[in-house]
Parts: C-alpha cells; structure tokens; sequence
C-alpha cells in the first residue's frame, strides 16, 4: 500500500476545552490512485491531509507512506520525506513571487535533488505555461497560478500528491480545465493522489471518494 | 537542498533592490556614525599616548622654582654634585607660521629616553646629531611644516611625537628660546637617598612639585570622549532601529516563501542557516561601507575635535586619520551584533510560523494592541529607573540617566501616539476624518520602529541643541565679564614692564599675578587680583559671602572657581587649602573651559606670599581704541604674542567654543538623517502592505490623487506627534545634559535656558524630513494602476 492513515485523531485547544477535529480516521491509498476527500467546511478534510503529509502530528494513530510510520520521525526527517515523497498543491498556490515561473516549476525538484530540464519543460506546455516561463507569479491569472503549482508538483515525480481544494480558488471551467490535466498526468506518473474538496461534480472525477463529517468517515 | 532554498530566499532582493539598498544604507549610516565617532576617539587616545611617553616625563616628580618662571644652571649643577639625580628640561614657546609650538629642550645624557629614538643603527651617530650645532629639532611632520624657514636647527620628523610638540637638545632649546644659562624645571629621576643633603640646604629657592598635570591629558578629556561615544552609540541605535524595521520585513514579505519552502521539506535548520547567513553577507558588505564611510566622517569632524581638545584641555591631537585596526574591528563587530540582533526576533518568529495557515499580511513589528502595552510598561519600568540612577550619581551612573530616559520614551512611543490618535478620532467630524485617523493609528505599529528612531533623533537634537544653546549664552556673557578689559600685556621682564607701562594712556594697569599651587591637594593655579571697579562689577561670581570684594582686598580670604567648588564641595564660608595654608572661601566664581582647580586672593596678600615674584602680565583699561593702542605698542617694541587686545581674545574663545561643538552639530544632523532614512525606508514598504487598505476608498470614489494626499498628511501629522513628544524628553535631555552630566564631567553647571524658536524649527524641519520621505511612496501611490488596485480584491476573493 502507497499510503495509510489508521485511527487518526486530532483535536484543537478550545475556548470551553479542547475541540476534537478527527475522531479516529482510517484510510488507504494504492499507487495510481485518486481519492477524494469531501466534507462540510469544519470536518477535518485539511487536517487529514496536514497529517498525511507530516506537516503535523497526529494525537493517535499512525500514518504509513510505502510502509514507512511517519510517527517516529523527527523533524528533519519528515522534511526529508516531503522534500522527495511527497507533492503538495495548495488552495492558494503558495508559489515564491520572487522567482520566475520557470524557476518556480523547478523548485521542488532541484531542492529534492532529481531535476529534469527535459521533463519540466514539457510539463510547462503541457499546461499551458510555455509561454510564461519568465514572467513572475504576480502578472499571471489564479488559473495559470495554480497550473505553475500543478506543475511544479509534478516536476519532482513524487509518489504522492496531496492537494487541499486545489481548484477554490479557480473559476469553474478554469477548475475543470485545471483538475483535468492534473489527473492525466498524475495518471501518467502513476502517482496516488489526495483530494480534498467541496464539490461533489469535482470529486466524482476521481477513482475514489471518502466523505467526512464531524472527524469521523461517514 | 541549501542552494536552491537560499536562491528562493535570495531572490526576494533582486525582486526589490530599493529595499535592499535601504537596508544596507541604513546598516551603513549607522556604522559609519559608529565608526567615525571610534575613529576620532581612537587618534585621540594614541596622540595621548604619543604625549605622555614621548616626553616620558608625566610620572616624575619636579623641582620647580618658588618664585618665577626658571631656576638657574647653577642650582642644576649644585644639586648633581650633592647627590641628587635631576635632569634639567626648558620649555617655552617657539613661534610657526600659524600660532606656536611647544618646544621642549632636553639634555640627551641625563633625561629618559628622547622621543623618536631607538630604531636607529648608529645610537652614538643619533646622539651627536641631536647636540652638534645647529642641532636637531624632532617633530610631528604637521608641526615641522609650519615651522619657519629661518629657525635654524635640522628637521627630524618623528610620529612619535604630538603634533605641536617639538624637541631639541636643551642648548638647542636655550638658544632658540634666549634662556641664558636658565632652565624651566628638573625632572627628579631617583628619589635622593639619605646621604643626599636635602633640596632647601642646597637650593632654598627651589621647591619640589608632584608630576606634572599638563600631560594627564587622558582624564581630563575623558569625558569629553564619552560624550562622543555616547552620541556614536545614539546614533547607532537610531541606525539599528533602520535595520530591524528592514530585515523585519524582508521577513515578514517572505514568510509565503518560508512557508512553502517548508512545506516542500526545507528543514527549518536549513532555513535558519540560509538567512542567519544572509543576514551575516549583508552586515559584512554594509559594514565594510559603513566603516570607510565612517573613515570619511572622522577626517571631515576631526580637525574641528582636535582644535577642540586642544582649546579646551591643551591636548595635542593630529588633525589626520590613521586607519586603525581597533575602530575597523569596532564598527565590523556593531554591524554584525546588530544585524543579528535584529535578524534574532525574526528567525524566532519563523521558527514558530504555522505551516499552512492562510497568509495573513500583517505588520512586522509590533502587530498588537498588547504588543503595545507591554513595551511601554517596560518604558515606564526604564523612565522609573531615571531617578535611581541619578540618586546612585556619577558619570555613568547619569548616562544610564541618559540611556534609560531615551529608551523608556521611545518605547512608550508606541502606545502614547495609538491614544493620542484614538482621542483624536473621537472629535472626527466626517467620514473621511475617521478613516483618516483611525488609518494613522493601524499604521502605528508598521511604523513605530522609525517614529521610534525619529523620537530618539529629536530628543537628542533638542537636548544637545538647548545644552550647546544655553552654553553659548552664558559663555558670551562670562566672557564680557571674564574679559572686562580691553588690552592685555605680558612682558619679557619686570624691568620691561616698568618701561612701557608709563607711557600708554590707561585708566588703569591691573597686574595678573599667578603661581602655581597645592590648591586642596591638587595642582592649580592661584592669583593675585587687583582692587578694581571693573571685577567688583564684572566678575562672574555664582555664590559669595557678603562684603565679598572688602573682604578679600582685605587678606581675609580667597575666591575659588565652581570646578575646584564642586570637586571639593567648598561653599561661601567654608575652609580651603592652599599651599597647606587654610582660608576663607569668600566667593565662587564660574570659570568655564577650564579643566584645572583655582583660587584667588586679594592682590596684597598674594604678593606678601610671592615676595620675589616678578609681575609681567598686566590687564589694561583703556579708553581708546585698544587695537590701535596694540598696533602701537607693537610698533613701538613689543613683540605680537606680547599685546592682546580684548575683542582678539574673545574672537579666539568663541572660535574654540564654536569648534568644540561643532562636531555635536554634526553627528546631531546625522542622526536626524538617519531617522529620516527609516521613516523613508519603513513607508516605502510598508505600501505594499498598504495596498488593500486604500483599494476599498478608491472603489468607494476617493481619487489615488486624493488617497496619496491623505497619506502625506498622515506621515506629516505622525512626524508632528512624535516631535511634540520628543520636545520634553528632549527639555529633559537637557536637564541631565546641564545638571548631572556636565557637573560630573566638567566641574560646572550651566543655567538651562530655553529656545522655543529652535523646537519650532526643528518640527518644521522634522515634518519637512517626514514629508520628504514620504513623497515618493505618496507619487507611487497616486500612479498606482487600477488593475494593481482591482488585484487586491481578486486576492481577497
């Protein structure tokens, strides 16, 4: 198995006391695959994914990436692991706005140290960014923003993406459009990938769906 | 991993190279005020040094004569031959091109080491040149220079010694000072042992006197050299304030870049490591530039300082920069401290940055409200500490005074400016009235590290400003009472004192008559003075007992000056030593500029102490023109240095008075430059920031002309505030200044007086320097395009 989360539980400090976000969530993911992760605003789905990516510890439980627990690592380590292993598209783009396109698409590949001048490049036409490949993030649209994001998680070939609302920021054609390229070439690589979403027409577009409601699978 | 994440980080500056030029300007500016100000501290202290082991003569006792200015070769000789092992040493002034030079004649067999010597090959050759006629006369080269063509004797330049220092064998000296077969002193260079007959036996009229003072020229400017230090380091601050406010926000604009860095698996030690890197290039490279700025600043301040030194305290100083490891070294090291002081709150932040909570634009310094409230209790904890401080006394202790009174003010700042604009906003009338100053107050926080700046820049320049101010002013009228008459004489010789006198058309010849003391302990200087309307009306006494003037013509005591006053805490009434005699304390008197104790008795009773000592200074009051009456005199025999005429002597006063702050003057300005630099600096980026604050009001139908308007108001109308608060931390900078630090440093208090054209003038000039730096991020503004304006609310959406 590509990746697996079993009994995850989180909970947040409160105002009256502490506020149970993930109740014991289990789930699996196998090379090739996409999930979606829908649920209310408020349900857990970006804490899962927080937690799927080691950028946060869980309370409970574990989460395994290629049989690896990610639970015993330090810090640097799970630094490591997302460096090389893992691909994160953000809602927001995240992109660094001092660095040109290009340089932008490349970045996770040079920092995990498995650059492809050959491979980012065609990444950048596949999505429409040839074009643009020395403009700088703030001259683009929310939709080429989010393909410079797709494509430099792409560009380091990471055996898993996870993505939280990758297209809510997008327009719905633009989203579509967006999401479209996304799952071809993740299909291509054959990545596994994480999606977190609110839109049932959207989720409906991966192999899997899993819903959340109150930190718990429904 | 670590080159692409620091080519990630790093680009930020190519992306925004103002900000990367304000940052190293600001860096810059600050070392370079640092780093002149150790410059010109450091040559001071080596031509101390220069001074005091070149003659290799402060530690020894003397023997100087009892009565008058020279001892003869026959006492010399009679004491070598009774045991006593004396060097003899004349000393006088030789005549330069520009002014005078103090020549010192030595006899090379019997004196410690002559200056300038020791590297030679051929000591016994050195030796022979030094005495062989015409002789050697060894100099600083600056002093050589101005040496007359005509004065014979060969020129032997050595740095060893001070420039306005010369030295020759002592009949070298003898002849160019026409001494005869006299001498100005003997150096005691072992004390006498008990076989050794004792010096009243050999020679009743000569007297022993503890080393020489003249030349523990180290203490005394001492404070004068901290006062500098303490302005470098003002300065400092106020740069640090600069450098703070940038990498601050070179910071807080990349934190999207940290956090997807991080979320892309750059560890935080790497990053760490990338920017405490980063920030360890830009203090180097900003250093370095500060530090030959600051080489620059101390060749344009120093020759003023050294004529300072030398004015006030007769302290030889070169007039020229040596580059010195020490000061290099000193301004390198604060540019690193504080860079990575600054960079600390920073890297701190970063570490506890969430890594995937939404962005949210924020100021980089003081984001809250709390923020606030805890920085001005810290400020208020400092301004309390004030008065403790000054309960401990002494020097450091008032400029821990100093320090706490500028820092607790600048911290409280903050919070003073956010309540003064909320009660503002109360009176608002209109919309836009409320936005604008609720606007003013949420820019309070972005802003206040340069408004902190700003404050520290006024306070020092009204503080500094009311001190040198209300020191001229006294200084201009204890010199019309100091200097009340019009020519003043000083002869070769009584006898030709009793020749001229009679023929110059005086109302009156007050004889200057001076000793040397023991006054309480200490060497210093004690006068005859004269019976005269002119010091019964004129003299500058602060504290007297009543008939002072009857009382001292009449032998029963003695006037001492505020220095030796204060420094013994003697009063009107009080006992004073001098000589081991005691007497009355009659008056107190001020006696500005001058470093050393002094005391003075009626003119009979010091001459029933000084039977034999010849009177050859003499005060005239005449009623003609005095200068013609000099031009006269010199004419008719006496030499230039011989006649001063009244308005002369003043000249000279005020120009060493004007010289000595002249330095103040500039570090002053300097330092308000700086701050104008961090409010240009702080507002230029923070207009980014700014963006989505303005976008609502022009959508709303507020032009970008109007809005850039706005915003030049409401940098003038913060640059106003922080100049009203600033105007009575700078009163009582003043107040320190005048009553603690100049009474522990100098050994006088001057009246504080107060100059409200000059707080006037400086808020103009604050708010000019607001508006100025203002003006280009308000044109940016005001040419900001609408798509820029349009983004914010496609961002926001």
């Amino acid at each position: 198995m590509l990746l697996e989360a079993v009994d995850i539980a989180k909970s947040f400090p409160g105002e009256a006391g502490p506020v149970t976000v993930l109740g014991g969530v289990s789930l699996s993911l196998g090379q090739g695959e996409t999930l979606a992760l829908t649920g209310e605003s408020g349900s857990g789905k970006s804490t899962l994914l927080t937690i799927l990516a080691g950028l946060d510890r869980p309370d409970r439980g574990e989460v395994r990436l290629g049989g690896m627990a990610l639970g015993p690592l330090k810090e640097a380590e799970l630094a490591a692991v997302r460096r090389g292993r893992i691909g994160l598209v953000f809602q927001q783009f995240n992109l660094v706005p001092s660095l040109s396109v290009a340089q932008n698409i490349a970045l996770q590949a040079r920092l995990a140290g498995r650059h492809d001048p050959d491979w980012t490049a065609a990444l950048a036409e596949r999505l429409g960014l040839g074009a643009h490949l020395g403009a700088y993030p703030e001259t683009l649209s929310g939709g080429q923003q989010q393909r410079v994001a797709v494509a430099r998680t792409l560009a380091a070939r990471p055996e898993v993406i996870l993505a939280d609302e990758p297209t809510g920021n997008l327009d719905e054609a633009t989203g579509d459009a967006v999401l479209g390229e996304m799952l071809a070439l993740v299909a291509e690589t054959g990545a596994g990938l994480v999606m977190v979403t609110h839109s049932d027409r959207l989720a409906a577009r991966l192999s899997r769906r899993l819903h959340l409601a109150r930190g718990r699978l429904a | 991993m670590i080159r692409w994440s620091a080519a990630a980080l790093l680009s930020h500056w190519r992306r925004h190279p103002g900000q990367l030029a304000t940052l190293l300007l600001g860096l810059a500016l600050a070392t370079a005020l640092w780093t002149g100000v150790q410059a010109i501290n450091a040559e001071a202290r080596a031509s101390y040094d220069r001074a005091a082991s070149a003659l290799a003569q402060s530690d020894l006792p003397l023997i100087v004569p009892r009565e008058g200015d020279s001892l003869a070769v026959a006492d010399y000789v009679a004491l070598r031959r009774a045991g006593w092992q004396v060097a003899p040493v004349i000393e006088g002034r030789l005549r330069l091109a520009d002014g005078s030079a103090r020549l010192v004649g030595l006899d090379p067999l019997t004196a410690p080491a002559l200056p300038g010597s020791g590297g030679e090959t051929d000591p016994a050759r050195a030796l022979r040149d030094f005495i062989s006629p015409p002789g050697e006369l060894r100099g600083h080269p600056e002093t050589l220079a101005e040496l007359p063509a005509e004065t014979p004797g060969r020129r032997v330049a050595t740095e060893a010694l001070s420039p306005g220092t010369l030295v020759a064998d002592i009949g070298t000296a003898a002849r160019l000072l026409g001494m005869g077969d006299r001498v100005t002193r003997l150096l005691v260079l072992a004390p006498p042992g008990p076989e050794v007959p004792p010096l009243e036996t050999i020679a009743p009229g000569l007297r022993e006197a503890p080393p020489s003072p003249g030349t523990d020229i180290r203490g005394l400017t001492g404070s004068f050299h901290l006062n500098l230090a303490a302005f470098g380091m003002l300065a400092f601050a106020v740069g640090l304030f600069i450098a703070h406010g940038a990498i601050g926000l070179a910071f807080e604009q990349r934190r999207g870049a940290i956090r997807t860095l991080r979320a892309l698996g750059v560890p935080f030690s790497t990053l760490a490591a990338v920017l405490a890197a980063e920030a360890l290039a830009l203090a180097l490279v900003a250093g370095a530039a500060g530090v030959a700025m600051g080489y620059v600043l101390a060749l344009a301040l120093l020759p003023d300082v050294a004529a300072t030194l030398r004015g006030l305290y007769g302290a030889p100083v070169a007039g020229s920069v040596a580059i010195r490891a020490e000061w290099w070294a000193a301004g390198l090291g604060m540019a690193l401290l504080g860079t990575m002081l600054a960079s600390a709150q920073s890297l701190w932040q970063l570490r506890r940055l969430p890594l995937l909570a939404a962005m949210k634009p924020r100021a980089w310094a003081l984001a809250s409200d709390a923020g606030q409230r805890r920085l001005a209790l810290a400020g208020l904890v400092l301004l309390c500490a004030v008065p403790v401080a000054l309960r401990i006394g002494g020097l450091a202790a008032g400029f821990a005074a100093l320090a706490g009174l500028l820092l607790g003010a600048a911290l409280i700042l903050p919070a003073a400016l956010s309540a003064a604009l909320a009660l503002a906003a109360r009176g608002a009338r209109s919309a836009l009235g409320e936005w604008l100053w609720a606007d003013a107050r949420q820019q309070v926080p972005g802003l206040s590290l340069a408004l902190m700046a700003l404050l520290l820049a006024l306070s020092a320049n009204i503080g500094v400003s009311t001190m040198v101010a209300s020191f001229r002013a006294t200084f201009e009228g204890w010199l019309d009472r100091r200097l009340a008459s019009e020519l003043y004489l000083s002869f070769d010789s009584a006898a030709q004192a009793a020749a001229c006198l009679p023929g110059i058309p005086a109302e009156a010849v007050l004889p200057v008559t001076r000793a040397e003391a023991d006054l309480g302990g200490a060497p210093g200087l004690f006068y005859g003075m004269a019976d005269h309307p002119t010091y019964r009306r004129d003299w500058p006494l602060i504290a007297a007992v009543p008939q002072v003037w009857d009382r001292l013509v009449a032998g029963e005591g003695v006037l001492v000056n505020e220095q030796w006053a204060r420094g013994a805490d003697l009063a009107p009434g009080g006992r004073a030593q001098i000589d081991g005699r005691g007497w009355e304390v009659l008056g107190v008197y001020a006696d500005y500029g001058n470093p050393r104790r002094q005391a003075m008795a009626g003119l009979e009773a010091f001459r029933a102490l000084h039977p034999g000592l010849e009177e050859t200074r003499f005060s005239l009051r005449i009623s003609g023109d005095p200068a013609a009456e000099a031009a006269r005199l010199v004419a008719a025999g006496l030499r230039p240095d011989q006649v001063t005429d009244q308005q002369s002597l003043k000249a000279e006063s005020r120009a060493v008075f004007e010289r000595t702050f002249a330095a103040t003057d500039a570090l002053n300005l300097l330092t308000l430059a700086v701050a104008g630099v961090a409010i240009f600096t702080s507002l230029l980026t923070l207009q980014a920031l700014r963006l989505p604050q303005v976008a609502p009001l022009w959508a709303m139908g507020l032009t970008r002309r109007r809005l850039a308007a706005l915003d030049l108001a409401r940098a003038g109308l913060l640059a106003l505030a922080t100049a009203l608060l600033a105007l009575p931390v700078g009163l009582a900078l003043a107040w320190l200044l005048l009553a603690v630090v100049n009474v522990e440093a100098f050994g006088w208090r001057l009246p504080m007086r107060l100059f409200p054209a000059d707080w006037l003038r400086l808020g103009l000039l604050s708010l000019a320097a607001a508006l100025l730096a203002a003006l280009l991020p308000a044109l940016r503004l005001a040419r900001v395009s609408p798509a820029r304006l349009l983004r914010v609310f496609a961002d926001a959406r």
